[in-house]
């Protein structure tokens, strides 16, 4: 573009116009569709000046409840889009036999999966677990609020900043073709030397950095700000759960983003940490990330386990089973999920004695699980169970996720693993229980809070719609993966020779389609649920019966969350409650002390996100100014001491009055 | 319109059941120093890996340069006196701000700021020369693996210098108000966790390999 | 008014957390120049001729001196916090043994099977 070719380096870095996929097809259609979504989407947001609104009441917002619902629409948005990856995906495999080569080659293809794998887990089910997580710990606690409010604006908007660098390298540039883990030697300099891995790099640091902060925010809210009363003993399941999820989220995370730094040296400086020569060891950085790795999918399912404990207590009418047996459980899970990591790769060489340690471990890990299991199961017995849609995620989770842990318990016998690794039998493992665990759980959580966050129910027929094309979809998705991988079939492969395969990936890519129908029906389970709030509406703030807390406030609760602390008695406390007689306060109401909105978290997640973006470029003086100015804007802001304010007495007296006014309509 | 007592609804219990705080007084427990704390685990974990690394790589010398060839264990020596040094003037710093004076506050600081701004200065010569020498981070796993582990230390403890001066520039202005105290506590956790992390520095990275 | 509520003193932390003393930040500074100077001389001096006893002595010392840090540095005790600081720490501690511990065992049996060229790893014990 430049004359002076020194000069175009300078100031665009290794950017070109190349750079813009213009001979690729399904990238020009995309971006067609994507810019006239786009460009309509902000064309009606600006028609009806909502801009000011969004801006003030949610972007700026530290409230848990609205950041809580703001990481559930970026995982929805996601979820799109890494949905889009997995059609694909199967479409291809469906039809790519012998000399039909498909619609994807091999180098497009590669970039699929590996963009599938980052954003269903960096940018879909870890926004959507800690969204469920931020909205309803403080509730269930009876605080007002996360510990450190800022902080939570802060993740969610460096969580947003890498989901934006991800999709940017779908219209500029390419990303990584390694796999989501970005093994070294691919993902080194020498052997991937374009902006793909780098993408994926600064993506997952600058996210990695808002889960961190968001782990260690939850921690110290469950330690310091339950009630008076709530002993640990006495916190709801899923308060536990999420204690225990945001252990391993600071206790793990760490590690990603070490292991990430050194890649990016190898890459950036040149270093030997993972390099083939000069010292260096591919197999140290297998050994790190999965370190990560393993404390990562327990991260993934824990909350759910913690959905699914609410849940069927509450549509059961029963208290849960064995409470301390939960709890004990999910902390013997937590701190062994640190002593199974090798079972990522059994077959790197390690050899008989440290496999079967790692063997053991595994299948002992198993155990708390099954007794979880056991645990739900004994509370629906003799229990009044209503079949809501809650409830019907948790029966077909329970089904499913169990299939999904047997597979994984066969896979920890490491001469099993030593035929199945790698192949579409790990696939479907995986797929089996992040889908039937991590997946059905997010959606027993939507149906089942969204009426408190939003003061109506979910449309029940687009709910079931959803419910059984999800469902019937994920058996005949997955089930004939687990016979392809019996048979040998490799993952991540474009193209198969073998003709007698193909009836398999094709019931595959019809139960793909089934699923399609369920985000469909789930879509149109919110549009006409929104179009309907008034026939949905809940007035009373607990529409389902519940037995904890966040059940005590307004659908949805106010600002503050509780007019007045709760003093807990009991377990299910606000069953608790109810059984005793409790009756809401009507007076002696005190102002109430709230953190203000900050635009400071958007700035300085906005200049990560363009620092990140410089690096990939190797826009150098982009990238200093960048770091100039995020440290400018971050000293800048600990010079603003004046971060909160007081609800006054009048406007909390004036919120509950009309709560007064919709509870008594009810009677 | 008195809301009608719990204990009179449970005609069975004989104590009054309160199930709500009418009157919070004072301030409720900050969670700041946890937080902090917590934050402070997750960079031993960091430092943790890098730890790792060194332990695999630290004898891939790649027939280059080695711990023999290129420690000066006097500079470390002196290195480590300097972060040894600025960890008791912080500690004097601390003691000062419980007694209330600002201006002994700020001077210890201060202290405590040219020790760890000596340590950084002969931190980066040592870097510098071993580069000068062919010793680079690019040069070997070893070398890799020193730069980047002795390198994030002296990372953070240039970062807690500037948090120093910030901290410095705000005592200054407001005195030192509870919101300023908590963040000198902070950072004095910070510090002196950097200290407790320099220890195993010296002991594994650079006089345990000069053994063998 | 009267209320159905609860009057809660709340307590302030500020005596909870750990407060240093003249006397206690000068002793850690005394045992941590002594911890400090006696490895230093031990190694520069050469003064013991196996390398091994002189690595683990070196190690004890280092361990020694951490504990040094956190209690008169640091002030670390077990009510800080409800407890919840010296869970942390233990937690950390236990994590970061695995991870290297873990680490070094994996790395040397894959090296040993993997990497037959690399001669040095054989002394990696």
């Amino acid at each position: 573009m430049f004359s002076n070719l020194d000069l175009q380096h300078l100031i665009l870095g290794r950017f070109t116009l190349e750079a813009i996929p213009y001979h690729e097809p399904i990238l020009l259609m995309t971006f067609a569709g994507v810019a006239v979504g786009g460009i309509a989407l902000l064309s009606i947001l600006t028609y009806f000046k909502v801009w000011g609104y969004l801006w003030t009441e949610w972007f700026t917002s530290v409230d848990h409840k609205k950041i809580g619902v703001m990481y559930i629409v970026l995982a929805i948005v996601m979820l799109l889009r890494g949905f889009a990856d997995a059609l694909m995906m199967r479409t291809q495999q469906s039809m790519s036999f012998g000399e039909n080569q498909g619609f994807l080659p091999p180098h497009h293809y590669d970039q699929v999966f590996t963009a599938h794998g980052v954003i269903m887990i960096f940018f879909m089910a870890m926004p959507f677990v800690t969204g469920l997580m931020n909205f309803v710990v403080p509730l269930q606690i009876g605080a007002r609020d996360v510990a450190f409010p800022f902080l939570n604006n802060f993740s969610f908007w460096m969580t947003v900043g890498g989901a934006i660098i991800t999709m940017a390298s779908l219209f500029v540039g390419e990303f990584a073709r390694t796999g989501w883990l970005a093994f070294p030697p691919l993902s080194e300099a020498a052997y991937s030397p374009g902006v793909g891995v780098d993408y994926y790099i600064w993506a997952l640091q600058i996210a990695g950095i808002g889960t961190l902060l968001s782990g260690i925010n939850l921690i110290a809210t469950i330690v310091k700000m339950r009630a008076p009363g709530m002993t640990m003993m006495k916190m709801p399941v899923f308060v536990w759960t999420s204690l225990c999820t945001n252990v391993l989220i600071v206790a793990s995370f760490p590690v990603l983003t070490a292991v990430l730094a050194l890649l990016s040296l190898d890459r950036y400086v040149g270093t030997n940490f993972f390099t083939n020569d000069l010292g260096g060891n591919p197999m140290m950085y297998f050994n790190l990330i999965w370190i990560w790795g393993h404390p990562e999918v327990y991260i993934l399912i824990l909350p759910a386990f913690g959905v699914f404990s609410e849940i069927t207590s509450t549509f059961c009418g029963k208290r849960l089973f064995g409470y301390a047996s939960m709890v004990y459980a999910t902390v013997v899970i937590t701190i062994l999920s640190y002593l199974v990591w090798l079972h990522h790769f059994f077959t790197m060489g390690s050899g008989a004695s440290v496999n079967s340690f790692f063997g053991i471990t595994t299948m002992i890990i198993s155990i708390p699980t099954g007794a979880k299991i056991f645990n739900w199961l004994f509370t629906m017995y003799r229990g009044r169970i209503r079949f809501e849609l809650p409830m019907m995620w948790v029966i077909a989770f329970m089904v499913t996720f169990t299939i999904g842990g047997m597979t994984g318990v066969l896979l920890a016998v490491p001469p099993a693993d030593f035929m199945l690794h790698n192949s579409l039998f790990l696939v479907a493992h995986f797929h089996n229980v992040i889908i039937g665990g991590t997946f059905f759980g997010v959606m027993a959580g939507t149906n089942y809070w969204f009426p408190k966050a939003f003061g109506f129910k979910l449309d029940e027929f687009w709910g079931k719609m959803s419910f059984w094309l999800w469902t019937v979809g994920f058996y005949f998705a997955f089930m004939p993966l687990y016979v392809l991988g019996l048979m040998g079939v490799t993952r991540r492969l474009s193209h198969f020779d073998d003709p007698s395969l193909q009836p398999w990936f094709i019931v595959a890519a019809f139960g793909a389609l089934l699923i399609a129908g369920g985000i469909g029906s789930f879509l149109m389970q919110l549009f006409v649920s929104i179009k309907n709030r008034e026939k949905l509406r809940d007035l009373t703030g607990d529409p389902w019966n519940g037995r904890t807390l966040e059940w005590a406030t307004s659908s949805p609760p106010p600002a503050y969350n509780f007019a007045f602390t709760p003093m807990v008695h009991d377990l299910d406390t606000w069953t608790d409650m109810k059984a005793r007689g409790y009756t809401r306060p009507l007076e002696g109401y005190k102002p109430i002390h709230m953190p203000k909105n900050t635009g400071a978290g958007v700035i300085l997640s906005g200049i990560s996100t363009v620092i990140g973006l410089a690096l990939i470029w190797y826009v150098w003086w982009l990238a200093a100014l960048g770091l100039v100015a995020l440290l400018v804007c971050a000293i800048g802001h600990t010079f603003n001491y004046n971060r909160d304010y007081y609800i006054s007495a009048e406007d909390v007296v004036h919120t509950e009055a009309a709560r007064t006014k919709l509870l008594a309509g009810q009677v | 319109m008195e809301a009608s007592n719990a204990a009179a609804a449970t005609a069975t219990s004989p104590e009054e059941l309160h199930f709500y705080v009418a009157d919070e007084h004072g301030h409720a427990e900050g969670s700041t120093m946890l937080g902090f704390w917590l934050y402070l685990m997750s960079d031993c974990l960091i430092f943790a890996v890098l730890f790792a690394c060194y332990g695999v790589y630290g004898r891939q010398f790649a027939a280059g340069p080695t711990p023999h060839d290129l420690f000066d264990l006097s500079t470390v020596a002196l290195n480590t006196s300097m972060l040894l040094l600025s960890s008791i003037t912080y500690g004097f710093a601390m003691l000062a701000m419980e007694d209330d004076k600002v201006g002994r506050t700020q001077l210890w600081l201060l202290v405590t700021g040219l020790f760890g701004a000596a340590f950084v200065f002969l931190e980066i010569r040592e870097f510098l020369e071993f580069i000068h020498d062919g010793a680079g981070p690019q040069r070997s796993a070893f070398l890799s693996s020193f730069f980047t582990l002795v390198g994030t230390h002296g990372l953070h403890v240039s970062l807690g210098l500037i948090w120093l001066v910030t901290l410095m520039v705000q005592v200054g202005q407001r005195g030192l108000v509870p919101e300023n105290r908590r963040r000198l506590m902070c950072l004095s956790m910070f510090w002196h966790f950097l200290d407790v992390v320099w220890i195993g520095v010296f002991s594994f990275v650079y006089l345990i390999p000069v053994l063998r | 008014m009267t209320s159905d509520g609860v009057h809660v003193e709340v307590l302030h932390s500020g005596d909870q957390a750990g407060h240093g003393s003249r006397k206690g930040y000068l002793t850690g500074f005394i045992l941590s120049v002594i911890l400090t100077a006696v490895p230093f001389w031990l190694v520069m001096n050469h003064v013991l001729t196996d390398p091994r006893v002189m690595a683990g002595l070196v190690m004890g010392f280092a361990l020694v001196q951490i504990v040094v840090h956190m209690v008169y540095f640091l002030h670390m005790n077990t009510k800080s916090e409800g407890g919840w600081t010296m869970l942390a720490l233990i937690f950390t501690v236990v994590l970061v043994v695995i991870a290297l511990a873990g680490s070094l065992w994996i790395m040397y049996h894959l090296n040993t099977n993997m990497m037959p060229t690399m001669q040095n790893m054989r002394d990696m014990s």
